[in-house]
């Protein structure tokens, strides 16, 4: 990353096109915004809230990279607008930021992402297998390394909104979780203490088999989950082998694999 | 409920307003004890404040450290505390905490583990021994993912992005509360037998913190309308490391972590500065040279190194050695794992810190050392509980958990405290307020008129054709909080800041918003300003009122404290819309917890 030292000399100005508008329709706004040291997207878009349009709609809330609110399309890549610094985008050209996608507009740079709270729901819970005789549990920190990457998701749904089997295609919502949902069900199926059988879920009503693995999810990842090679894959495989092979999957369910 | 017809209207037993850690772990007991639960949050779920917490959460499981006992537990959190915390609430805190963490285990948290596979444990500031069960330094994400996936399972509902602006009372009783979506802008009533305020802070009163936009002592300034008392409002935490450069970062938190796993405060000479900064009150615990403080971390025989005095004290020397003209280029002071762990060890134990330095700073703290300074982080004062069901002391049907709730930490937190706190007093927050639900008789009769006068006065901005952008109105409170009310206080600013409030909130009743009733984030601020100049004058009036130094409350006028003053909490109350302080006599603990401070000493 380019380090700017620069504190004096003029200040130098960006021109933003911000998209503006609700459900009804919007456009793409021109603001201009002094340039600050080190300034990410998300400070831009509150210095124009703050000073020249006090209705622009933002989600937002640690501005560090953890909570995964502010996720918005900056020329046309699906970012966290808190991580991404103005100084990675050319001197003197307009910066436009947009909302997701592929969640529909509720008003400006926030969408309606109840989609990924409807597919939580319908997860089965995770349930876990009896305690060990002091009444806790043992784990092995390499028996949950992977699972602790999987748990590293801020649900910032930015491969959601990549990923074209919905980005592009309204009416296959109904029938697919969306990668966010893969990296939960594999995180439950590879926990060392879950019981629980998921695979008729992830085959049927998830939808796991319209992904064809272009790996858009795992290139916008913020937290560099490797989504389709941890998570995706094998859980494709498991479906298809446990689907010809249910003996191993109870073998390797009680062995806590 | 007549006349509320053109409203959209729920009827719950228990209402829980807030959804991270405290308000979802409330939520979740009420809801398993089988009563109706709602749970209102001004974001999505899951992206409440407990999201950011770090570094992890203090419970004596003793994996780490077998010596370790809620007893030590309690007297660490006690004396960090400066012995005003709430007795009972510290002990039941330090009794609880390790089946909390172990319950969330068996909801599906994977907490990094110790060798032998168990829940490990690590150092952290003005605790004996390693205590905090954590995941790196994203243990708050783990906490609240764990609570926010089990909560979903339990089918509780949720609303979500919507503000509550006021409760509702039903005689002196509460009976539920009153919130607009902030999608739609449009008003919800809910009625409620029992409702829970798991709100959070007030760090949004303050120019640099480490705190989110939702941090703006909505659940304080609520209560305090609806009649309960607030305690302790004059303790403050400044969380000694916050990031400060790039200036759009600056007050980001870095974790205590860094120090708990070998970081070090050195100044503009390089000096470790801390052991020139070490109080008499725990001189005795405190190692006074390098070899004994390094040696610490492996052996607790030696005694603890001064980088892990409890904050209030770190974040005072560091705003010193600045002042001294000894701080970094950017203000802050230097703070240096780099030199002192492997380039390994600390992407493994801190990632997220690794992440954020380099991505915002562009600095490798692999390679460098940090610039820090205080920013403010935490609020120890709030409402006024009963210490073992968290019921608000003089206002039946009101509850309180975590941030919002007062007594538990005294005047200064221990780091790791915050995040056990919200899970034993979120559990008996949601239990004693589904029993007092179940407990409760009649109908709730609310008056129409206490609905339609929080319309007018939440529809108000709209109507005015001049007044002043919201966002400048905060902005200069910040800048006010900071400089008169920040981390050194003293009896002229005081008095100087308690009149700009008055004069920021006439400026504030004529703000006026553009745009319209959908996601509107400046209206919504210029209803938020309500909560946070009103908890700003109540931080103002207490600090004024106690004239002594303890925990995050110092006087540059009463340097010392005063052991009168140990005995009191400055209560706040408001009557008519005017705020009153009174000092009164904090609970007195029995003589059994008293000797564990007496043999130690």
């Amino acid at each position: 990353m380019r380090r700017q030292t620069v504190a004096s000399g003029p200040t130098r100005e960006v021109t933003m096109h911000v998209f503006r508008g609700d459900a009804e329709g919007g456009e793409f706004r021109e603001y201009r915004v002094p340039l600050e040291e080190g300034m990410v997207v998300l400070d831009v878009i509150h210095r124009i809230q703050g000073t020249q349009a006090s209705d622009l709609a933002v989600r937002w809330n640690c501005k560090a990279g953890k909570c995964g609110s502010c996720s918005a399309e900056v020329n046309g890549k699906p970012r966290l607008m808190c991580m991404t610094r103005m100084e990675i985008f050319p001197e003197g050209k307009p910066i436009t930021v947009a909302p997701l996608k592929t969640f529909p507009l509720i008003k400006d740079l926030v969408t309606d992402v109840s989609f990924n709270y409807e597919a939580a729901k319908q997860i089965p819970a995770f349930r876990p297998r009896p305690p060990d005789p002091d009444g806790t549990y043992r784990m092995m920190q390499e028996d949950i390394d992977r699972g602790q990457e999987f748990r590293k998701c801020i649900e910032c749904f930015l491969c959601q909104d990549v990923c074209h089997v919905i980005r592009d295609h309204e009416e296959n919502k109904p029938r697919f979780f969306g990668p966010r949902f893969f990296v939960r069900l594999a995180e439950l199926d590879m926990h060392p203490l879950d019981t629980q059988d998921r695979r008729e879920l992830v085959r049927a009503r998830a939808g796991i088999g319209f992904c064809n693995i272009t790996k858009c999810c795992t290139e916008v990842c913020p937290e560099h989950i490797k989504i389709t090679d941890n998570a995706i894959i094998p859980l494709k495989e498991r479906v298809v082998d446990d689907h010809y092979d249910p003996v191993m999957w109870v073998v390797r369910k009680l062995g806590g694999k | 409920m007549n006349g509320l017809e053109q409203h959209e209207v729920h009827e719950y037993d228990v209402v829980v307003i807030g959804a991270g850690g405290a308000g979802l772990r409330a939520a979740i007991e009420a809801a398993s004890q089988g009563v109706r639960t709602a749970i209102i949050c001004k974001s999505l779920l899951g992206k409440a404040h407990t999201v950011m917490a770090e570094g992890g959460i203090a419970a004596a499981l003793r994996n780490v450290y077998p010596e370790d006992s809620w007893e030590v537990h309690f007297r660490d959190t006690m004396r960090g505390g400066k012995m005003l915390n709430n007795w009972r609430m510290a002990q039941l805190h330090a009794q609880e905490a390790p089946d909390r963490v172990l319950e969330l285990e068996r909801w599906g948290a994977l907490f990094d583990r110790t060798k032998d596979g168990r829940i490990l444990q690590r150092d952290f500031g003005g605790h004996r021994y390693a205590r905090l069960a954590h995941v790196g330094d994203r243990t708050g994400l783990e906490m609240i993912r764990t609570l926010q996936q089990h909560a979903v399972h339990l089918g509780i509902d949720v609303f979500m992005e919507c503000t509550v602006d006021r409760l509702l009372k039903d005689g002196g009783r509460v009976a539920g509360a009153v919130a607009y979506w902030r999608q739609s802008g449009k008003f919800v009533v809910f009625k409620a037998p029992a409702v829970v305020l798991a709100t959070g802070g007030i760090g949004k009163s303050y120019a640099i913190t480490s705190n989110s936009w939702e941090y703006t002592g909505d659940g304080h300034a609520m209560a305090l309308r609806a009649g309960a008392d607030l305690i302790d409002m004059e303790c403050v935490q400044f969380h000694p490391t916050g990031m400060v450069w790039p200036p759009s970062v600056r007050g980001l938190l870095v974790t205590e972590g860094v120090r708990g796993d070998g970081g070090t405060l050195r100044n503009s000479t390089g000096e470790r500065f801390m052991f020139r900064y070490i109080p008499d009150f725990f001189k005795a615990e405190t190692a006074d040279n390098e070899a004994e403080a390094d040696g610490w971390y492996e052996d607790k025989k030696n005694r603890r190194t001064p980088d892990l005095l409890p904050r209030d004290e770190v974040a005072r020397a560091i705003n010193a050695e600045v002042k001294a003209g000894r701080g970094s280029p950017h203000g802050g002071v230097f703070l240096d794992i780099a030199t002192r762990r492997s380039a390994d060890y600390i992407r493994r134990r801190l990632p997220s810190m690794y992440h954020q330095f380099k991505e915002l700073a562009g600095v490798d703290i692999t390679k460098e050392p940090m610039e820090v300074g205080p920013t403010c982080h935490y609020v120890m004062g709030g409402v006024r509980v009963d210490a073992d069901t968290t019921a608000a002391i003089g206002l039946p049907g009101l509850f309180a958990a975590g941030e919002v709730a007062g007594g538990m930490h005294g005047s200064n937190r221990l780091g790791g405290n915050s995040l056990s706190d919200l899970l034993v007093f979120g559990r008996r927050a949601g239990h004693h307020a589904a029993e007092h639900a179940r407990a409760s008789k009649g109908t709730l009769a609310i008056d129409a008129r206490q609905v339609e006068a929080a319309v007018r006065e939440v529809m108000a901005p709209f109507e005015r054709k001049t007044g002043e952008n919201p966002y400048e109105i905060q902005k200069d409170l910040q800048q006010l909080m900071h400089t008169l009310v920040g981390i050194i206080r003293t009896e002229s600013e005081l008095k100087e800041a308690i009149v700009q409030i008055g004069r920021l909130e006439e400026r504030a009743a004529r703000v006026r918003v553009e745009g319209s009733l959908i996601y509107n984030p400046g209206w919504h601020l210029a209803l938020d300003l309500q909560n946070l100049l009103a908890v700003s004058g109540a931080i103002a009036l207490a600090a004024l009122e106690r004239k002594e130094s303890r925990g995050g409350h110092t006087r540059d006028d009463y340097p010392k404290p005063d052991p009168n003053l140990a005995k009191v909490n400055i209560v706040v109350r408001m009557k008519d819309g005017e705020l009153s302080v009174t000092p009164e006599p904090l609970p007195a603990m029995p003589p059994e917890l008293q000797k564990l401070f007496e043999e130690k000493k």
